[in-house]
């Protein structure tokens, strides 16, 4: 469905040398598939989502989505393009415009795309919506700053949802929230997923959520995809030695496990 | 540290602890701020303590009062009221006046936050900021700049002779978290408080500043006490854990019980709700609802509304400090206290 065909960039880095960002990046998401891409920061990974958005555009190489090419597509393509792929951001107190209501919201795509050309249509859309997040009608009328970070973040979900894209493109979408409320974050989407056949491009830092939502797994370093695979070959039998040292460094909630790694390091040191 | 363990029928392995000699005893701590309709209590009645050398994490989400209440040890924040007793090295803090704490700052009680770069000048070389707090207590210039190379090379700092004279922008993320540490260590204080040290560093980073951090506290017999929400940094470095919710500390407990038998179904949700780079689960368990904001507080138990074993009693009564067979301090109507 979403097709990054060896795509590569840079930026200048003055007196005439030029910083590469991308380097041939092959990545594809296909429907109902969701899709990893970790990496730490400075890595590229908000680079190749605004590629893939074609807000960017890369030195060479192309993305496509379902057969269009999203740098050279005509108007109609492009309406299409912005419909069918919708966006989740990291953090849900910037990405609400805080004079809108939760129904405007929610009902912004729907009234855009012209999906519901009716008022009354559009609300029974958006209740709808706002129940399979699991907030009630009483939301409607409300705006974003009575809403918890969670809350806020599943308001966001709603609205990207509510026009049945089929590709979902998340930034780093829970690493703003608190941890009692990412499970829930992370549970919804997996449930969006499941019971709307979603594909799900999931760019995150945070190696546990994404082996816990995602089947298929890029890690990025530097701009390269260094490894590439199923969830359990990256994450139980990784073969890049930059993939073993990010999974060794990640914190594990059990005393023994943290202890013994730290033993290890100091004697190998 | 040493632990023994005596094993009764084999169904509750309860320590037996030699307890360090306590370092900082906080008694009944409670913080209030003064908001322009009310008097909001952002933490209440809170006790504990750190032993010399101890490594404790105190654990919360937002809102839970554990930066609120590290501040106060320190007594960096001026807007809030501070009551109770806050027992550091038999002094206690909350009488002393502002020039003998701002005396326990840098020498006794070092403190590090998550942004190194707001805790830095941008205007001042790396040396001065680090042989500051020094130079404050009337050391030579050259003394001062000797200690803190020496501190810079303890943290491993790479060429520190010559980047003494750098400025912070040339460093990168862990780099200035690292000048930040030695800030904090250059005046040799016995308490270390560490708000979300590491939060803003990549995994990688984040280890090596941990295992810097562990290696010096054991080296230093430095008393450690780590803010933190994440629960895997808090399993690798902690000795101890107090787990914060709404304001008062829920549960208390050695890290290796903490983690193996949590008792309050906070805790317990808690680390259900983790999700782990090394296993992989259909589901994760999460907790419904959001944490309190402090003004909103729930009755009773602050976390009656959210628990899936919330009685009757939960939402009228607070409950109060019960030991549980495990040695866990925990505040939960099910283990019965009065």
């Amino acid at each position: 469905m979403l097709q990054i065909d060896h795509i590569s960039k840079s930026f200048p880095a003055g007196r005439g040398q030029r910083t590469m960002v991308l380097d041939d990046i092959v990545l594809n998401v296909d429907e109902g598939q969701s899709v990893g891409l970790v990496g730490e920061s400075g890595s590229g990974k908000s680079t190749i989502i605004r590629c893939a958005l074609g807000l960017a555009q890369p030195d060479s190489g192309r993305v496509s989505y379902s057969g269009i090419d999203v740098h050279r597509a005509s108007r109609f393509d492009t309406l299409r393009f912005r419909r069918d792929v919708q966006l989740v951001f990291q953090d849900p107190y910037a990405s609400l415009n805080p004079r809108m209501t939760v129904e405007e919201l929610v009902g912004e795509g729907l009234l855009v795309h012209k999906l519901e050309t009716t008022a009354a249509g559009r609300r029974a859309r958006v209740v709808e919506m706002l129940r399979m997040v699991g907030l009630g009608e009483e939301a409607l009328a409300r705006y974003p700053r009575s809403f918890s970070g969670g809350q806020r973040q599943r308001i966001a979900i709603a609205r990207a949802v509510v026009i049945r894209p089929k590709l979902l493109i998340c930034d780093e979408p829970v690493s703003a929230l608190d941890v009692s409320v990412q499970a829930q974050v992370i549970n919804l989407l997996q449930d969006m997923q499941a019971q709307l056949g979603l594909g799900i491009l999931f760019v995150a830092h945070d190696l546990a959520v994404v082996r816990h939502l995602c089947t298929t797994v890029a890690v990025l370093e530097r701009g390269r995809i260094v490894e590439h695979g199923s969830r359990e070959q990256v994450f139980d039998a990784p073969q890049h030695p930059y993939t073993k040292a990010l999974l060794e460094a990640v914190p594990i909630p059990d005393p023994a496990i943290g202890r013994a790694r730290r033993t290890e390091r100091q004697l190998a040191t | 540290m040493g632990v023994d363990t005596i094993l009764t029928d084999g169904i509750i392995p309860a320590p037996v602890r030699r307890r360090p000699e306590a370092l900082l005893q906080v008694e009944q701590l409670s913080i209030d701020i003064a908001t322009r309709d009310a008097n909001v209590r952002l933490v209440d009645n809170v006790s504990f303590g750190i032993g010399r050398g101890e490594r404790v994490a105190l654990v919360g989400e937002s809102g839970s009062g554990k930066s609120v209440t590290a501040q106060a040890l320190m007594r960096l924040n001026s807007r809030v009221k501070l009551s109770g007793r806050v027992n550091f090295d038999g002094k206690d803090l909350l009488s002393l006046s502002p020039s003998q704490m701002a005396a326990m700052r840098g020498q006794r009680m070092g403190m590090v936050f998550q942004d190194p770069m707001s805790s830095l000048d941008p205007l001042m070389t790396i040396g001065d900021q680090v042989a500051e707090t020094l130079r404050i207590r009337g050391i030579s210039k050259r003394n001062a700049r000797q200690r803190a190379l020496d501190v810079l090379d303890e943290l491993k700092v790479e060429r520190a002779a010559e980047r003494l004279d750098s400025f912070p922008h040339e460093f990168s993320g862990g780099m200035r978290q690292r000048v930040v540490l030695a800030m904090a260590l250059v005046g040799e204080p016995d308490l270390l408080i560490a708000d979300e040290p590491t939060t803003a560093l990549d995994v990688r980073v984040q280890e090596r500043v941990l295992d810097l951090l562990d290696e010096i506290s054991r080296r230093r017999s430095l008393a450690v006490l780590l803010i933190t929400h994440d629960m895997g940094i808090v399993a690798g470095f902690a000795d101890r854990v107090m787990v914060m919710y709404s304001g008062r500390i829920v549960e208390e407990n050695e890290a290796t019980l903490l983690f193996a038998e949590p008792q309050h179904p906070y805790t317990r949700g808690l680390l259900e709700a983790v999700p782990r780079a090394d296993v992989t689960v259909d589901r994760l368990r999460s907790i419904p609802g959001a944490p309190p904001v402090p003004a909103a507080r729930p009755s009773g138990c602050t976390f009656h509304p959210r628990c899936d074993r919330a009685m009757a009693i939960c939402s009228s009564v607070e409950p109060g400090e019960a030991i549980t067979p495990s040695g866990a301090r925990v505040r939960c109507h099910l283990y019965g206290a009065g």
